[in-house]
């Protein structure tokens, strides 16, 4: 008989500790939900965090957590999953511990493709040190640590993503739960490296830093989600879309200028080349609507298979040696008598 | 001309020329040859941090020493009885490792006015400029010879020039009696699938040899007969690969797989090298992006329930650092190797030294006790490594091993030992009937470890991390009862580790009053020094320490028994400040401390313990 798993299963006895308003509990919530729909049962679970607000999460998780240290949560997952490659790995950090200080072990995760699902919640400022600018933060911004306004360029972690080789790349945003949930049992159901950024809110340091998309009212002109397969529409009216002009993407709407529904671009997550996906995961507003869903979902060999897998060549090419005292007998030696 | 023949005890061959002339490779065949022969070896190789210096240059001069002996042999030797330069840069390098009336084999060939030049001698006299007039000079034109040798044979030019160090390996077997067979064997298996240049080295060898027999030099040629040592088949193993394979003899023996995690670095590289290549014994390694990526994946695999250890020198474990306390904190079972080398900062890559060791048992934040332990020979890497590995999985602790360049590269024949012999390593894993009892940080009583649920143990879920957590429920705490009590109970853990390691030896002799003090990779030395000093009428014992973290349960004692106590470490004193702070009466210590980055020499730890009696 197959187990059935409820959201409550998932979830700790742990007070959650963040903030009444923050987007974490939003993704938490939606995680939740995924992994019940997933079904996995949660002992086969492990949630692996850095240091910041979000990498509180596994204590609110009724898995396997490991609460480590500032930036390595990538390198400590990629561990855990080449160690034991059956069990279900996440890793949740902020756009801090993930792209400042944990930044060389984001990419080279994504690089070798370990199948690890990351949850980079993305509030664009560190909140558990009270209000300092972030990697994510945008040119100019004012925060403590930049009272008169950074001066340098954010980065932006589509690009990052795919700049890295990184072959899963979603985007959700905290308030939208249902697309969340979705979003997510992709990333979990993608073999190797995916990554979710999930745009949150942080009520304190940095109230409405994802305003512009996260407003009912406006939200459904400034973003599209996208699904693989269908058709890059988007806006209240679903009269908006998206078209190829040489190399550069251009809004269009449909009807004006004789465009119909079949000029509109349809999304292809599975496509090999990322130069598509590179530019749907970077636009954003106002001349473009930012992406949400799944941007990037590509099946490719993953790290903790291929370790498994070039043991298991050298092992049926050495049949002779199956322990120690094998080896040893393949050495050069002599014998005292 | 007269050839005399002289029996020794133990001889001091070193073999020396540019980073190019394969001079490792005729000092590992020289030695593997004596080591058949059934002599005791020690070997060392001393070779530059440059790839490949200018050719000639005094810094691309690289060398290798073999110490064989019919018993005795704990160093690679003092200095050389016998010395070949292959060029003017490596003899005037190599002068000052050297006994003055050594026999040195110079291949005259390169002795020419370009060589020296190079070679920055400033007259065309080496000898004499070098004060070397008492050596044994043996000037052979080994460069033209192996062109000569190999004239028919239709080589390039410059695959010929490769061969001659296989003619001054002819020579030296010549000089040492050793028959070629076995020497012939051996190249077999070492070109065997290059049969053109299995039969070019041969022919120069021989030819090398027979040059040797036929010129009737007016030098030396020696014996050094068969030791006594214990029946059995044995090896030649270098430090780092003695590490690799304790490690594994370790995860055969608690049946947890065997991952590591590392990034390159010399001098620990090799670890890295052997591990990755036993993929036939399912070792899994990764190559991490940083130092601290090293550790960290060796941490997650730690938690998911493997043997997991990290391999690196004293730059990364100041990387590792907060990845320590974290491993610390989660009482997580980890081997941390660390092959000293020469500091601070980048320091003196390819040489030894013991300079890491207080960062090794406080370089952390927090009150962060771990396990240090030193492994002292070459190959007792291997018995260490499984020591390190037993003692983390037994106590859920991060373990230091500390080895040095000097261990790491150094080899000494090794009896292969019986994987049947080694006791089996039980990890305190939790058991069903603890499930709705247990909690992270429920410990066993008598030694105070924590049962250990690796992710994936139905009815276990659980969290751990870097914040502080109370000592019942495992959930965060700040009490600040709770962190006194926490801090406490991790260092009587480590504390309580004395039940279950050996009591420190003495060697020498125990009843002297003078006690020679010191630790990991300097046992050779130490011991040479005191065995001949007993030999000599003055009495003194040796105290080495293999574990340092906690120290052997008998240490206060065995210090407290000696008028006089010389602490003899290559730092600045580190061994003897923590000794220091761990007695609770005051010992009066003298030090010899020496930090050139090359190993004590037996005669330098024996003039300092002259002044003691």
């Amino acid at each position: 008989m197959e187990l059935t798993y409820a959201p409550k299963d998932y979830k700790s006895s742990g007070k959650v500790k963040w903030c009444p308003g923050c987007g974490d509990h939003a993704v938490l919530n939606s995680l939740h939900k995924a992994m019940a729909e997933l079904g996995v049962q949660p002992d086969k679970i492990a949630v692996i965090s850095g240091i910041g607000c979000s990498s509180r999460l596994p204590y609110y998780m009724n898995t396997y957590g490991f609460h480590t240290i500032h930036g390595r949560a990538a390198a400590i997952a990629t561990g855990v999953k080449t160690a034991n490659p059956e069990l279900s790995v996440w890793q949740v950090s902020g756009d801090g511990d993930c792209l400042a200080i944990g930044g060389n072990h984001f990419i080279h995760a994504l690089r070798r493709n370990i199948d690890i699902n990351i949850i980079l919640m993305n509030n664009r400022i560190y909140g558990l040190t009270k209000g300092q600018y972030s990697p994510t933060s945008p040119k100019g911004f004012v925060s403590k640590s930049s009272p008169y306004g950074t001066v340098e360029e954010p980065f932006r972690p589509a690009e990052l993503c795919f700049g890295a080789r990184g072959q899963f790349f979603a985007r959700i945003l905290d308030v939208d739960l249902k697309n969340s949930q979705e979003v997510l049992i992709k990333a979990a159901q993608h073999k190797g490296a995916s990554v979710v950024e999930a745009l949150v809110n942080c009520v304190i340091f940095n109230d409405g830093t994802h305003k512009d998309i996260s407003d009912k009212e406006t939200r459904d002109d400034r973003v599209i989600y996208l699904r693989h397969g269908e058709k890059m529409i988007f806006g209240k009216n679903r009269d908006k879309g998206l078209m190829l002009e040489g190399l550069t993407l251009k809004v269009v709407t449909i009807g004006e200028k004789g465009i119909t529904e079949d000029d509109i671009l349809t999304h292809d997550a599975h496509c090999q080349d990322s130069t598509l996906h590179f530019k749907l995961g970077t636009m954003c507003g106002p001349e473009f609507p930012v992406a949400l869903g799944v941007i990037r979902d590509v099946e490719a060999p993953t790290y903790e298979a291929a370790v498994e897998e070039q043991i298991a060549e050298v092992q049926a090419k050495r049949p002779q040696v199956k322990c120690l005292n094998d080896f040893f007998k393949t050495l050069e030696t002599w014998e005292i008598k | 001309m007269i050839v005399t023949h002289k029996e020794l005890d133990k001889a001091v061959i070193r073999f020396c020329g540019d980073s190019g002339d394969g001079m490792q490779l005729t000092g590992t065949l020289f030695s593997t040859l004596s080591a058949v022969f059934g002599n005791e070896i020690s070997t060392f190789p001393d070779y530059p941090a440059e790839m490949r210096a200018p050719q000639g240059s005094l810094s691309g001069v690289s060398g290798y020493q073999v110490h064989i002996g019919s018993s005795s042999i704990y160093t690679p030797g003092d200095l050389a009885d016998v010395l070949i330069a292959m060029n003017p840069a490596a003899l005037k390098t190599n002068v000052r490792n050297m006994k003055r009336d050594a026999v040195v084999i110079i291949d005259e060939d390169n002795f020419d006015a370009s060589g020296l030049e190079k070679a920055e001698f400033k007259t065309d006299d080496p000898i004499k400029e070098l004060h070397i007039e008492s050596a044994q000079i043996v000037a052979v034109p080994i460069t033209s010879l192996t062109k000569a040798s190999l004239a028919d044979s239709g080589m390039d030019n410059k695959s010929i020039l490769r061969c001659k160090n296989m003619f001054a390996l002819g020579l030296v077997c010549w000089l040492f009696s050793k028959p070629l067979e076995e020497a012939e064997h051996l190249l077999k298996n070492k070109f065997g699938k290059k049969p053109a240049l299995l039969e070019a080295n041969l022919k120069v060898m021989n030819d090398g040899y027979n040059y040797g027999h036929n010129i009737h030099a007016s030098v030396s040629t020696y014996s050094v007969n068969p030791s006594n040592l214990e029946k059995g088949i044995y090896t030649d193993v270098k430090g780092n690969q003695a590490t690799a394979w304790g490690l594994i003899a370790a995860s055969e023996k608690s049946g947890l797989p065997l991952f590591l995690g590392s990034y390159p670095i010399t001098p620990a590289t090799d670890i890295l090298h052997e591990l990755s290549a036993r993929k036939d014994l399912g070792v899994k390694t990764v190559q991490a992006e940083d130092e601290i990526a090293g550790i960290c994946t060796a941490i997650g695999a730690a938690y998911a329930g493997n043997l997991a250890a990290t391999s690196t020198s004293g730059p990364g474990i100041a990387l590792k650092s907060e990845a320590i306390g974290l491993a610390v904190i989660a009482e997580l079972p980890l081997v941390i190797i660390d092959v000293q080398r020469g500091g601070p900062s980048t320091g003196l890559p390819t040489k030894a030294e013991q300079t890491d060791l207080l960062q090794a048992l406080y370089g952390r934040n927090g009150e962060s006790p771990a396990v240090v332990i030193a492994a002292s020979t070459p190959a007792n890497c291997f018995d260490y490594a499984f020591q390190a590995a037993k003692i983390a999985l037994e106590h859920m602790t991060p373990v230091f091993l500390m080895t040095d360049a000097f261990l790491a590269n150094g080899s000494s024949a090794w009896r292969i030992p019986d994987m049947n012999d080694y006791p089996a390593i039980k990890a305190p894993f939790v058991t069903e009937d603890m499930q709705g009892k247990w909690a992270p940080y429920l410990r066993n009583d008598e030694n105070l470890v924590r049962y250990w649920a690796v992710p994936g143990t139905e009815g276990f879920a659980h969290r751990i991390g870097g914040l502080e957590k109370d000592a019942k429920s495992g959930i965060i705490s700040t009490d600040p009862d709770n962190h006194q009590l926490m801090t406490d109970l991790r260092q009587a853990k480590i504390d309580k580790i004395a039940d279950y390691i050996p009591e420190l030896k003495v060697e020498g002799n125990a009843d002297a009053d003078v006690l020679i003090v010191g630790w990991g990779g300097t046992y050779g030395h130490l011991y040479a020094a005191v065995e001949e000093l007993n030999a000599e009428g003055k009495a003194c014992a040796l105290a080495h320490f293999n574990y340092i973290n906690p120290l052997p349960k008998n240490t206060q004692e065995v210090l407290s028994k000696y008028k006089k106590v010389l602490v003899c470490e290559l730092n600045n004193g580190q061994f003897a400040a923590y000794l220091r702070s761990k007695m609770p009466f005051h010992l009066d210590m003298t030090q010899l401390n020496k930090v050139q980055a090359q190993p004590f020499s037996v005669e330098e730890v024996k003039n300092a313990a002259n002044q003691l009696f």
